[in-house]
């Protein structure tokens, strides 16, 4: 046991005595095929400011602009019966976020196990799942709306949809990395008693990736929260729907006061998961 | 302890008796290993044609530095990574590139296996972990847990940690208990299901020399107690000469020497440590 030292193979060397210099060697190097993509960038770049970033006369123009709509905006609408309407708008776009998160992460569940690699059942057709997921998160939540207000027609159940489609995309692909990520050990450990492979989901996955998801659904809730409420912008139910007719009917004291109301909304629901997440953690 | 020498309700198959295992022969020996070879990839072989009869009944060391290759034989032997050539035969079953999901099933049934790293869930309690072990005796989803388990499955899960001495802390959750312990709540997760053959690899490597001391006591008495048949690989002299009846050592993948504890000492076995 003793010479289990001098058994080792030799490190000598000029990497082996200066910690470090192995990583210096691996650090990439400015070749000209390099060289060419980065002043290709860099001029994508610029023609991109040139062609949409605000100009300085264009800026300092839409001040006086801006400040005579805040002007108009304030003070915010009171009267109590477009607040009652304005009340029951903001309980329908906290119920689209709640239950189409809910329901968002049912299905994103299934959809990551069936693409986490070394865990799906579905061996290397779990692209398949994983297409799906990337489909759901890809494209954004407005463009769901729209095709969601087309198929089912206008109103909440369109906005539950996508917000369903927008969390199972975000929750089933960090359910799956964290899925993937999870101890081997158990794993093997359950598969040398005979586990099937939905019983080490069940056994061995979920129980140590609890606190990943639950932090996960509570960031896909705050998510939520901020989508459901511009999704009534293209129809599909919520506050967004009344702050767009403020807007289009020039009422600016209600578009403030529904502003607010949203603020207020946000807020409340990211202190409430940041409790949650405390608590749960 | 008593307890777990009856026969377990967990034993019993809930397919029937198995027609393709039939009660082997006295001198029949449960595993048997024909020149088996294991490589990865294109790399050189891990195991190069590795021959070995284990009866019922014995306590053997597979001995070894490390990279000798007596972990991958201990996952060939129980169909846990594919062999490259040669066979395996194992209570009955035999196979050459890896068992078929049949056997594996049969085999999964009446085999418990310890890993080096305990392999504990850790967010969920010691009862629970135990009754995990039988997930391949047909219980389904009521074994994902101990509130779901069975009251029989739960009873025996107790009954396991009563024989490792762990009835106490049956609540506790496994990421609040020391490694020893944790080693503990594993090979009562490997014996719940009252297996005839019990396999570790390395079960003392990560624990302190006591605690390791300890676990392979522990071993001995449980193998003794139920005339298990016992087969675990190590790199310690001593807990293969003081707790094995026969060491079967390995050298490069290759088996340098088989022979009774009693017949060896630390001065023979020395060698398969030197390169």
């Amino acid at each position: 046991m003793a010479d289990t030292t001098s058994s080792r193979p030799p490190t000598s060397g000029p990497a082996a005595s200066r910690p470090g210099a192995r990583d210096i060697a691996r650090w990439p190097r400015l070749t000209p095929l390099r060289f060419t993509l980065l002043v290709a960038a860099g001029a994508v770049l610029l023609a991109s400011i040139g062609d949409v970033a605000p100009s300085a006369d264009r800026l300092i123009g839409a001040v006086p602009r801006m400040g005579s709509l805040l002007e108009r905006m304030l003070p915010p609408e009171t009267d109590p019966a477009f607040l009652g309407r304005m009340g029951l708008r903001l309980v329908e776009t906290l119920q689209i976020a709640l239950v189409g998160t809910l329901f968002g992460i049912l299905l994103s569940f299934p959809l990551a196990w069936l693409s986490a690699a070394g865990l799906s059942p579905l061996g290397r057709l779990r692209w398949l799942a994983r297409g799906t997921v990337s489909l759901f998160r890809t494209v954004p939540d407005l463009v769901w709306a729209l095709f969601f207000v087309s198929a089912v027609g206008l109103g909440a159940i369109a906005g539950t949809l996508t917000i369903i489609v927008d969390t199972a995309g975000f929750c089933g692909r960090f359910f799956a990395e964290a899925m993937e990520d999870s101890d081997k050990r158990p794993r093997e450990a359950l598969e040398a008693v005979g586990a099937r492979k939905l019983d080490i989901l069940a056994s061995a996955v979920v129980p140590q990736c609890m606190p990943s998801f639950v932090n996960t659904s509570l960031f896909a809730l705050e998510l939520s929260v901020r989508s459901s409420v511009v999704l009534g912008i293209v129809g599909a139910g919520g506050i967004g729907q009344e702050l767009k007719s403020a807007f289009e009917l020039f009422q600016y004291p209600k578009a403030s006061a529904i502003i607010l109301a949203i603020f207020v909304i946000v807020l409340v629901m990211e202190q409430l998961t940041d409790w949650l997440r405390r608590r749960l953690g | 302890m008593t307890a777990l020498l009856k026969p377990s309700p967990l034993n019993a198959d809930p397919a029937g008796p198995t027609p393709a295992a039939p009660a082997p022969a006295a001198a029949a020996p449960l595993i048997s290993a024909e020149s088996v070879t294991k490589r990865f990839a294109d790399g050189p072989a891990v195991l190069d044609g590795v021959t070995l009869a284990i009866r019922r009944g014995e306590r053997v060391a597979l001995l070894g530095a490390n990279g000798a290759g007596k972990s991958t034989l201990l996952r060939a032997l129980v169909g846990l990574i594919p062999i490259t050539g040669g066979a395996v035969e194992i209570l009955g079953q035999r196979f050459t590139r890896q068992p078929t999901a049949r056997q594996r099933a049969t085999l999964r049934r009446r085999l418990g296996f310890v890993f080096q790293f305990h392999g504990l869930v850790g967010r969920t309690s010691a009862l629970s972990n135990v009754v995990n072990g039988a997930m391949g005796q047909g219980h389904g989803w009521r074994s994902w847990h101990q509130s779901l388990a069975p009251a029989a499955l739960r009873d025996a899960a107790l009954e396991a940690l009563e024989a490792v001495g762990l009835a106490d802390r049956a609540t506790a959750r496994a990421d609040t208990l020391s490694g020893g312990q944790s080693q503990r709540v594993a090979i009562a997760r490997a014996i719940v299901h009252g297996p005839d053959l019990l396999f570790a690899d390395e079960p003392a490597a990560s624990l302190d020399p006591a605690a390791g001391l300890d676990i392979m006591r522990l071993f001995t008495r449980l193998a003794a107690d139920q005339a298990r048949t016992l087969v675990y690989t190590t790199h310690d002299m001593r807990h293969a000469l003081e707790h094995a009846d026969r060491i079967v050592a390995l050298k490069a993948g290759r088996v340098v020497f088989d022979a009774a504890a009693t017949d060896l000492s630390e001065r023979d076995l020395e060698p398969i440590y030197r390169g």
